[in-house]
């Protein structure tokens, strides 16, 4: 299964080889990983999208926690936050083509953000389903180029336990 | 007050009660060399920087305390990355102080530059780079905080050369914590009073239970506890290889270790008891065999400080995360006395059908010289050891009294381990008399530290196991590969005893096996150290043995012993 | 025996282990030695070895100079070196020789076994992350996941530890990846993304080094350790004595370029010789090929041959420009870049440079003092066995002010005659790479000048030249002590000698003995020469132990950060007691 580490630690050099090194040297597998400021300007918060059983994944939040900078782990259930990710893609589209991936990209609420002879490229943001399947339906017409930040996420505040997401 | 660098970590090092550095200068160091001389701070000038690990290892697994480790930097501190790595598996406090090249090298491939940074951070509980010297006293003091809280174990501060000449403020017996703590300060966690219940009820309704006593008796000081629980309960304990010492070892509740080469007794009990409480130990692979038949038949609880480890390779059914000691307490006040005698016969009946034993033909045996070294310094020493079969004998017939009397590498099996960890065990406890038991191969791999016990007359007692192989690497061989022996026989080892008088320590040279006692009587008496090397029976197996991935319950007894047991 | 037409079966590919694997590997990539220490998770390759008498398998007493000998080999012989040992410990015990050898950039492969990959993480016995540890200190590492990918990634390993800049490579190897089993497929081609070193310099930048040569009035070669990796020494002596330019060299590229030849400087940088650094000075055109412009060869990098317009040749694009701006740089193999520059350099001369170069010579030679009655001067000792063996040997050196000396005294004439760590300066590295290089070049008598602090360091493997009888010579220059930290407390710190004192030394001749080696102890002038013939002429190894003056220090001296115009030339102390600080404690 997979989890979301939303890991908050000391905004020092270094932070970020300690956490990851720890996976590397554990051997707990990483889809994502991604960082970036908080509201606190001496904390950084590293989201962590990993997968593993359900065992390994505590074992996991346990070895973070044991870490000198890390102040804080929460494991995120997916239907317990918000995620969101960027992606930025260069499509293949030709001016045979370039409608259709405008429709598209209008579809899942994608900007343009450049037009060339061959390619469009495009930048999304949703969460992980969202963002799959907007890959899904571009890599028809092929991708020439893609980033993507990885997932941030932050917990639902306020929520009761027969409380539905939306996102 | 304004202090360089070099100051406040004298300063802040004292403060925290660190007493003594083993090390080595170079280039990247000097500046702090030099207040250690101004200072008057002890310090023991090692010959490779590993021993200077080693030795700051055995000095605190002895008495609780970290030491300081000082090299230059580069090769000085990758030498030092062994030695980290035991005391990390382990889980014993180290200070190191790293020489670094100055803060505008960095980077730069300069001149003994290495990423000690980078390197040392899978081996450290922590590891700093300090690059701006109003950093430096939070640093120390968070070192020695996080090296000695909770589940200990090493620290690296990296300390570039310009930063130690800088001057900043510096704040005498400042307490004030500044750095956001996460659960790596929890020294204490709030003990979880269910899961004590849950354990209490387990105690009453089993029929046959055991305990585990793990290293964290030793680091928790718990000994007493356990023995006060063992002893009310009269529930017999198990102490793993880092445990031992953690249970009088000559009390007939103790089984002694357990595992790969534990006491048949200890594993047929592992396998066979209905409630196994695990006090502090980590549920090594060594320890468990195939985890799939580990303890089948048991509730399992388990008590740690480190929640990474509840869990972690053996499913628990009771976990408590806490200071060993503390839950102890709480179970000396309300568990009840008990009547297991069943379970205590048939443990008393393992233990007389399959003792530990081994043949006696006339040759000088192993496992002989170490029975005569406990007799010799009636059990009262400190022990040490190397790593290899010398060390699993050791563990199985010294028979420790007392708590932290003995020193051994475990997690990582570090060859070479033993002469620099008694040099260190010494230096912390003057007051015994520190024994150490080493294989021919793994007191090779450091002997030039008899220079340092030469040098400062470091009265370490060493007796040399000389079976002129690797020991445990061809018992292996024999046992899995047909007796084809690659590469473990040293055919032409040194002459021990004349390497020491090379070193000017005396050296006694046994091939006799009425030569054993004496020779230990006399090396007892000198006031220096010693090197007596012991010429055993080169083809001597460890018995029993559970060989590598299988299940305790698969243990091998070994051939039968011939004419005269012990 | 009749013969009868069978329909071919399709070629399958027969399994075999992930240890036979690695051995067949081993063979092909032509490895002879195989420094290592046992342990548990190996037994199923070491079997092989022992099966099997092809490669030679030199069981070392501490993995640290399992990696030292494989560096000494590969450093003299040009091969890869091979290092094989156990998980945890032993992994942990070769990062210092790992580290020596990237930062010296030599071909070494270190194989080091892992616990069974289920166990990895698990804090499982003798476990240890030596792939995390050894990111930043090996050119590339791998933890082998599948015993399919075992061919594939050691091919790879080969391949990037001996191509473009070489350097350490390291492969860790789970125990169950050696016990199962797939076919052995060793393809001749490497193709790895991302990883296509550059060997043939721009047509265009060589020309504009040839003009600069022949624009050049005072134009000098520093040649590194690339001369020696490259095997562009005959090139470098073309381009030299054909365009008339003077050659200068680093620690590592000493053996590049003849040292009695005319044109030659000697080393330069803190401890070079002076009229090397005041011909980089004067120069107007520098020439660096194969070198990195280390902090300890430029000084303070603001007044590092100021009037020259700098070329510099590396493989290695990160080099160039890292801590001087480059004029010309030239991507390339040393050695092809030289040959496309000799094709463009017509015959040159330069009689006023010429002259003035033997003018420094003349004014700032390397000096010492040995006068009647005074206790042997290390440098004394250096010339002698230079002088008694040449070129005969092949010397490696420890870490320290010994190792200056060699440096400054020992002529040497041919590449790879003269190891010596300098990137890391790793004490305890010369005695195990003379092993290596005993082995490589068997018609060489490998001798380590030592110092007395080094050698203490590793001398365990003594045992191991007694075991395999590997003539090894150890050339001890015994000053009871750490001497080049004590100079720098000397000089800088008002001779505050802070624990460099190692007065309860080991009698070298009984330990010598101890192990089945000749020990020899010479404290007197007149028994030196004597003893060094003895040391050549006994077979084994040999220690001799040269008692020499402590109180010496290495001139000329650059301090740290310093420019060449702050060089300190000979030993002051002896026209007048230093007062105070010299200066200010240099930062590196």
């Amino acid at each position: 299964m997979r989890q979301v580490f939303s890991i908050l630690v000391n905004n020092h050099a270094g932070v970020l080889s300690h956490v990851s090194g720890l996976f590397a040297r554990r051997g707990y597998n990483i889809e994502s990983i991604a960082a970036g400021p908080t509201e606190d300007k001496e904390a950084t918060r590293i989201v962590i999208v990993a997968f593993g059983e359900k065992t390994t994944l505590e074992q996991i939040a346990r070895q973070l926690r044991k870490l000198y900078d890390v102040r804080e782990v929460q494991q995120l259930a997916y239907n317990e936050s918000v995620t969101r990710e960027l992606v930025l893609a260069t499509v293949w589209a030709d001016v045979t083509k370039r409608t259709e991936v405008l429709q598209i990209a209008n579809a899942f609420g994608a900007n343009i953000v450049n037009i060339s002879d061959e390619t469009v490229t495009l930048e999304a943001s949703g969460n992980d389903h969202k963002t799959r399947i907007l890959i899904k339906a571009l890599e028809r017409y092929g991708i020439a180029n893609m980033a993507r930040t990885g997932m941030i996420a932050l917990p639902f505040e306020g929520m009761t336990e027969d409380w539905e997401p939306l996102a | 007050m304004e202090l360089t660098g070099s100051q406040i970590v004298i300063e802040e090092l004292k403060a925290n009660g660190v007493e003594i550095a083993f090390g080595i200068p170079g280039g990247a160091i000097m500046p702090f060399y030099d207040e250690i001389l101004k200072s008057g701070f002890p310090h023991i000038l090692a010959r490779h920087e590993q021993g200077a690990t080693h030795m700051a290892d055995g000095y605190a697994r002895v008495t609780g305390k970290p030491a300081a480790v000082v090299t230059t930097s580069g090769p000085g501190a990758t030498n030092i990355v062994t030695g980290l790595c035991n005391a990390r598996m382990d889980s014993v406090p180290i200070i190191a102080i790293t020489g670094q090249v100055a803060t505008p090298m960095i980077g730069t491939d300069a001149f003994q530059e290495a990423d000690t940074y980078g390197c040392t951070i899978p081996v450290t509980k922590h590891n700093w780079l300090v690059k701006d010297p109003r950093e430096l006293q939070t640093a120390v003091r968070e070192a020695v905080r996080v090296a000695t809280s909770g589940r200990p174990g090493p620290v690296v501060i990296d300390f570039p050369k310009d930063i130690q000449t800088m001057t900043a403020e510096y704040i005498p017996h400042r307490t004030q914590e500044t750095v956001p703590a996460g659960d790596i300060h929890n020294d204490a966690p709030e003990l979880d009073m269910q899961a004590i219940d849950q354990l209490l009820e387990a105690i009453e309704r089993a029929k046959r239970p055991i305990i585990i006593g793990g290293a964290g008796i030793l680091k928790a000081g718990a000994a007493a506890e356990l023995t006060e629980f063992a002893r009310r309960t009269g529930i017999p304990v198990i102490n793993t290889l880092l445990g031992l010492g953690g249970f009088p070892g000559t009390d007939p509740l103790s089984l002694g270790m357990p595992g790969m080469h534990g006491t048949a007794y200890a594993n047929m009990a592992l396998c066979e008891c209905d409630l196994l409480i695990n006090l502090g130990g980590r549920f090594d692979d060594r320890v468990t065999g195939k985890v799939s038949a580990f303890a089948t038949k048991a509730t399992i609880a388990h008590v740690d400080i480190d929640a990474a480890e509840l869990g972690k390779r053996v499913h628990t059914h009771i976990p408590i995360l806490g200071d060993v000691r503390d839950v102890l307490l709480i179970l000396n006040t309300q568990a009840k006395e008990r009547d297991i005698s069943a379970w205590q016969d048939q443990i008393g009946e393992w233990k007389r059908e399959h003792p530990l034993q081994y043949d006696r033909d006339g040759s000088i045996k192993p496992q002989h010289v170490i029975e005569q070294i406990q007799e010799v310094s009636g059990g009262n020493g400190i022990y040490v050891t190397g790593v290899g079969q010398h060390q699993m004998w050791s563990a199985q017939f010294l028979r420790f009294n007392e708590p932290n009397s003995w020193v051994t590498s475990g997690g990582l099996g570090t060859m070479g381990f033993g002469l620099p960890a008694a040099i260190g065990a010494k230096v912390g406890r003057p007051d015994k008399d520190v024994w150490l038991i080493d294989g021919d191969g793994s007191f090779s791999m450091t002997l030039v530290d008899l220079a340092t016990a030469a040098t400062y007359n470091i009265p370490v007692k060493v007796a040399i196991l000389n079976n002129a192989y690797l020991g445990m690497v061809r018992q292996w061989q024999e046992l899995f590969f047909e007796k084809r022996y690659s590469n473990v026989h040293y055919p032409e080892n040194p002459d021990f005893a004349r390497i020491a008088e090379g070193y000017h320590v005396r050296g006694f040279d046994v091939k006799d096996v009425d030569q054993v006692r004496s020779t230990l009587e006399q090396a007892a008496e000198i006031d220096g150290p010693v090197v007596m090397n012991f010429h055993v029976s080169k083809e001597e197996n460890v018995w029993p043995m559970v060989p590598s991935g299988a299940g305790n319950s698969e243990m091998q007894l070994g051939p039968p012993v011939s004419e005269e047991r012990t | 025996m009749t013969t009868k037409s069978k329909r071919p079966t399709p070629l399958k590919k027969k399994k075999i282990s992930g240890a036979e694997i690695i051995y067949r590997a081993l063979e092909q990539e032509g490895v002879e030695y195989i420094f290592g220490h046992p342990g548990a998770v190996l037994l199923g390759l070491l079997d092989l070895f022992l099966q099997r008498s092809k490669m030679k398998h030199i069981l070392t007493r501490h993995e640290q100079c399992a990696a030292h000998m494989a560096e000494g080999y590969a450093r003299a012989s040009g091969g890869v070196g091979v290092c094989l040992v156990t998980s945890g410990p032993g992994a942990t015990n070769l990062i210092t020789g790992i580290t020596d050898a990237y930062m010296d950039s030599i071909p070494i492969v270190c194989l080091t076994g892992q616990v069974g990959t289920s166990m990895i993480g698990n804090d499982a016995f003798q476990e240890a992350d030596i792939v995390g540890m050894t990111h930043t200190v090996t050119k590339h590492n791998y933890l082998v996941k599948r015993t399919e990918d075992l061919a594939k990634t050691l091919k790879e390993a080969f391949h990037i530890a001996r191509t473009g800049r070489p350097g350490p490579v390291l492969v860790d190897l789970p125990k169950d990846v050696m016990l199962g089993e797939a076919s052995f497929d060793y393809s001749d081609e490497v193709d790895i993304r991302g990883y296509k070193p550059r060997t043939k310099g721009h047509t265009r930048q060589i020309q504009r080094v040839a003009e600069a040569i022949k624009e050049s009035k005072q134009p000098v070669l520093y040649v590194g350790g690339g001369v020696i990796h490259s095997e562009a020494h005959k090139e470098l002596l073309k381009l030299a004595e054909t365009a008339n330019i003077p050659v200068t060299w680093t620690l590592l590229g000493a053996g590049a370029f003849p040292s009695r030849h005319e044109l030659s400087l000697g080393m330069l940088g803190m401890h070079g010789t002076a009229y090397a650094n005041k011909a980089v000075d004067e120069c107007d055109l520098l020439l660096a090929v194969g070198s990195r412009f280390d902090d300890r060869v430029t000084g303070k990098l603001s007044e590092f041959a100021q009037k020259a317009k700098i070329v510099h040749i590396d493989i290695d694009p990160t080099a160039i420009g890292k801590n001087v701006s480059v004029d010309i740089p030239v991507v390339g193999d040393a050695r092809q870049v030289l040959l496309e520059v000799n094709k463009l350099v017509k015959k040159q001369k330069r009689s006023l440079w010429q002259k003035r170069i033997d003018r420094l010579k003349d004014d700032f030679p390397l000096s010492f003092d040995a006068p009647d009655g005074s206790p042997i001067k290390p440098q004394e000792a250096i010339v002698a066995l230079s002088e008694e063996v040449g070129d005969k040997a092949i010397v490696t050196t420890e870490v320290g002010q010994h190792q200056m000396w060699a440096a400054q005294f020992y002529q040497v004439s041919f590449p790879r005659q003269f190891i010596s760590s300098g990137g890391l300066g790793t004490m305890g590295f010369g005695f195990p790479a003379a092993i290596g290089a005993a082995l490589a070049r068997p018609d060489k008598l490998a001798i380590d000048i030592a110092g007395d602090g080094s050698f203490q360091m590793v001398l365990q493997e003594l045992a191991t030249a007694v075991q395999y009888q590997i003539p090894v010579k150890v050339f001890i220059l015994n000053n009871y002590g750490l001497g080049m930290v004590r100079q720098w407390q000397d000089l800088f710190m008002d001779r505050r000698f802070s624990e460099v004192g190692m007065e309860v030394a080991p009698d070298y001749v009984k330990l010598a003995d101890a192990y089945g080696a000749k020990g020899i102890h010479v404290s007197d002038r007149a028994d030196l020469r004597p003893a060094i013939r003895e040391m050549v002429e006994t077979p084994g190894p040999v220690i001799l132990d040269v008692v020499v003056d402590q109180d010496e220090l290495v001139f000329p001296m650059v301090p740290a950060g310093g420019a060449s115009k702050n060089m300190i030339l000979q030993d002051q102390r002896k026209k007048k007691p230093l007062k105070g600080k010299l200066s200010a404690l240099p930062d590196n």
